[in-house]
């Protein structure tokens, strides 16, 4: 059967975004093995190279690098799909977008890896990178900017086009999460080209820094669910069909998403809850606010499951549970996804344990956050995307999943999966007791405690690196499935790009929903809510400011 | 909006047990005053080694019941590098920067600060075991941020 094919001309925007983004998972996971050998004290890494160095390009690789392009070609993919071709016009603009992006990607990378920017992923000032940094990360933002605004294009016209028809639902959610991205962009774009260019090119001697650590992390919690939305996406719409199943309700799927940008935006001081210069109240409001977030989780939590158990009724399947033993787990693209999401439920729960105000203090900055990092990034977003790759990838390229390749691919979820377990484990066991995140090997003057750190089963750097070494033979096995569904699969037009259909017994999407007028604005009322004060705050009554500093 | 009846029973129990959790959260820090550590109180980090009480950096005894513990952390280093506490008094910890980001983490406790340059980050602690405690930063620092450590020794009062 021949699968309805997308426009020869958007296949090349997406398939390049694809593939920078696994070229980023391919080096970032060769340094991600450095680190964790490194750090379980099995080997030590040659002069040249510095372990801060490896981990800046680690933590840029994969969680900025490979989420965002992959996010950006699967985007232009559906969108194309779901909403026909795009104009050369808007097309043009996409690829300037890329370029751009590509250009200050480049610009980064060559200042992390020639040791100009060992300042982490993170690059909190007063540390002082290389201008090349700051300004390539200005240009990876400014070009996804402009990416956004070719895919919202496409989506306004297609509006006009089919006036009193509900969008895709595909169209609507990417549009939910560029506009999440553009509100959150916009804070670290502040930071960056207002306090870090001046400060790096000396046309400013000082800066507030718990001002930029205040606009870096209004934007750093919204980016994990810039992160967490494409996921969510592959989910509600993409794997129902993969199941033979449908969406279990269009609106609550909208109504979810738009939750998301009102409520995971205003709530970045909950990770600043251990840091001077923010008033306890305005900490505690944005607490609140981030556990707002637990609402639309939980409806997404129960729209795929309640789609699992109908989709398993559909087929025969009796009883409470009976429908997971209908479910295709020897399908490479439902098993990686399934597994994704499991791995979700402990990491909302260590993110709720993180965000709770007094218990961050237990937490804050272990390797317990890190443990948490991966198995809500590195896993349920990751593993989802690598799911969808199994079948992106053959659709763009009109090639087949074969048998073999399902198995290779059903083998590179479990290494993956285990790795990410074992190392999961150690990470949250290591950080409650007290090990730190973001520290190279040491054993800090043979002090009995941190000793106590390479002993033992689960706590234990040596279990954190057998984990990261199976976790890595999965990337590497991800990458050579890539490379073989992109270059040597058998050429075939069966592959398709599975869309949802929605429950027939679902409601009408109410109009409200598709209103971004009215969501933009209860976001931004969120937003001047709960950072008016304390920003305002931060720069009347500014602390002394600070000079820049090269510490590495 | 049509909403399962399932779902509704699902999203009630879970935003019940939100509010309620919140409750909780917020009766703990503002009754009971478990809140993080924090403080509004500014210096300039060119003159932490000239600003008061941080010229003089260490233990000081405040009354009976009270001690306070001022530290000064610097790239890559605390300074001191060492005090003595007694058990089962509160110790209020007044820390600063001179220079990068650092944190002050007193390994085994929930003493846990990030220390920002042109603030001084309080936290309060009473230990009630004597021995030593590690402290160390958490927070990337530079190339030497691994060897950047100190110790706290709880002595019987």
């Amino acid at each position: 059967m021949k699968a309805e094919r997308i426009s020869s001309r958007d296949i090349p925007i997406s398939l390049s975004h694809i593939y920078i983004g696994f070229t980023a998972v391919f080096l970032g996971a060769i340094f991600g093995i450095l680190q964790g050998l490194v750090r379980g004290g099995i080997i030590t890494l040659p002069s040249w190279i510095s372990y801060y160095e490896i981990l800046t390009a680690h933590g840029v690789l994969l969680a900025l690098v490979f989420t965002t392009y992959f996010i950006f070609g699967y985007f232009y993919a559906g969108n194309s799909r779901t909403m026909g071709p795009m104009t050369p016009s808007e097309r043009k603009i996409g690829w300037v977008g890329f370029w751009t992006m590509t250009l200050g990607t480049a610009m980064a990378a060559a200042m992390i890896l020639t040791g100009q920017a060992s300042v982490l992923y993170t690059f909190y000032l007063p540390l002082k990178a290389s201008p090349i940094f700051y300004i390539g990360l200005a240009l990876f933002v400014v070009g996804s900017w402009i990416e956004g605004a070719a895919m919202f294009m496409q989506y306004f016209r297609w509006r006009k086009e089919h006036p009193g028809e509900k969008t895709p639902l595909f169209g609507f959610m990417v549009t939910a999460t560029n506009i999440l991205w553009i509100i959150a962009t916009i804070g670290v774009a502040i930071t960056v080209l207002f306090q870090m260019i001046p400060l790096s090119l000396g046309w400013i001697q000082t800066v507030n820094v718990e001002l930029s650590r205040t606009f870096f992390w209004y934007f750093g919690h919204p980016l994990v669910y810039f992160w967490l939305l494409p996921a969510y996406m592959i989910w509600y719409v993409n794997v129902p069909k993969l199941i033979g199943g449908k969406i279990f309700s269009d609106s609550l799927a909208r109504l979810a998403f738009l939750l998301f940008i009102v409520f995971s935006m205003p709530v970045g001081f909950h990770h600043q809850l251990t840091e001077p210069g923010v008033q306890e109240g305005w900490k505690f409001l944005q607490v609140i606010l981030t556990f707002m977030v637990v609402i639309p989780s939980l409806m997404t939590a129960f729209a795929l499951f309640a789609t699992f158990e109908q989709a398993g009724q559909a087929k025969g399947a009796k009883g409470i549970f009976g429908w997971v033993k209908v479910l295709p787990w020897g399908d490479v693209r439902f098993l990686a996804a399934f597994l994704a999401m499991l791995f979700f439920i402990p990491g909302g729960i260590g993110g709720l344990i993180n965000a709770s105000y007094q218990l961050d203090s237990m937490v804050h900055n272990t390797l317990w956050v890190v443990g948490h990092f991966h198995i809500t990034v590195g896993t349920p977003v990751g593993m989802t995307f690598f799911a969808a790759t199994y079948w992106l990838l053959p659709y763009l390229t009109g090639r087949k999943l074969t048998p073999f390749m399902n198995r290779m691919g059903i083998l590179q979820t479990i290494f993956w999966s285990v790795g990410m377990l074992i190392m999961s484990i150690a990470m949250h066991t290591l950080g409650l007791e007290g090990a730190p995140r973001r520290t190279a090997f040491t054993t800090y003057n043979n002090n009995p405690v941190a000793q106590q750190w390479f002993e033992g089963f689960f706590g234990n750097y040596a279990t954190l690196a057998v984990g990261g070494t199976i976790l890595f033979i999965g990337a590497m096995l991800m990458i050579y499935n890539v490379i073989h569904l992109s270059f040597f699969a058998p050429k075939s037009e069966e592959e398709e790009f599975p869309l949802g259909e929605e429950n027939e017994e679902a409601m009408v999407t109410p109009r409200f929903l598709e209103n971004w007028k009215l969501w933009i604005t209860v976001s931004v009322v969120l937003i001047l809510v709960a950072y008016t004060i304390p920003v305002v705050d931060l720069i009347v009554n500014s602390a002394p400011e600070s000079i820049g500093y090269k510490t590495w | 909006m049509h909403i399962h009846r399932y779902e509704k029973i699902w999203l009630t129990f879970g935003i019940s047990a939100l509010v309620l959790f919140l409750i909780v959260l917020g009766f703990t820090a503002f009754a009971q005053g478990h809140t993080p550590a924090g403080g509004l109180q500014t210096i300039d980090p060119k003159l932490v080694d000239q600003t008061p009480p941080f010229d003089n950096p260490g233990v000081k005894k405040v009354d009976e019941n009270r001690y306070e513990v001022n530290l000064v952390a610097q790239v890559f280093s605390f300074k001191p590098n060492k005090v003595q506490v007694p058990v089962g008094k509160e110790i209020v910890f007044n820390v600063t920067t001179k220079d990068v980001v650092h944190s002050f983490t007193i390994v085994g406790t929930n003493v846990n600060m990030m220390l920002i340059p042109g603030y001084i980050n309080t936290a309060k602690y009473t230990f009630d075991k004597p021995g030593k405690y590690l402290v160390l930063c958490n927070e990337y620092c530079g190339a030497g941020h691994q060897l950047m450590q100190m110790e706290i020794e709880v002595i019987e009062g």
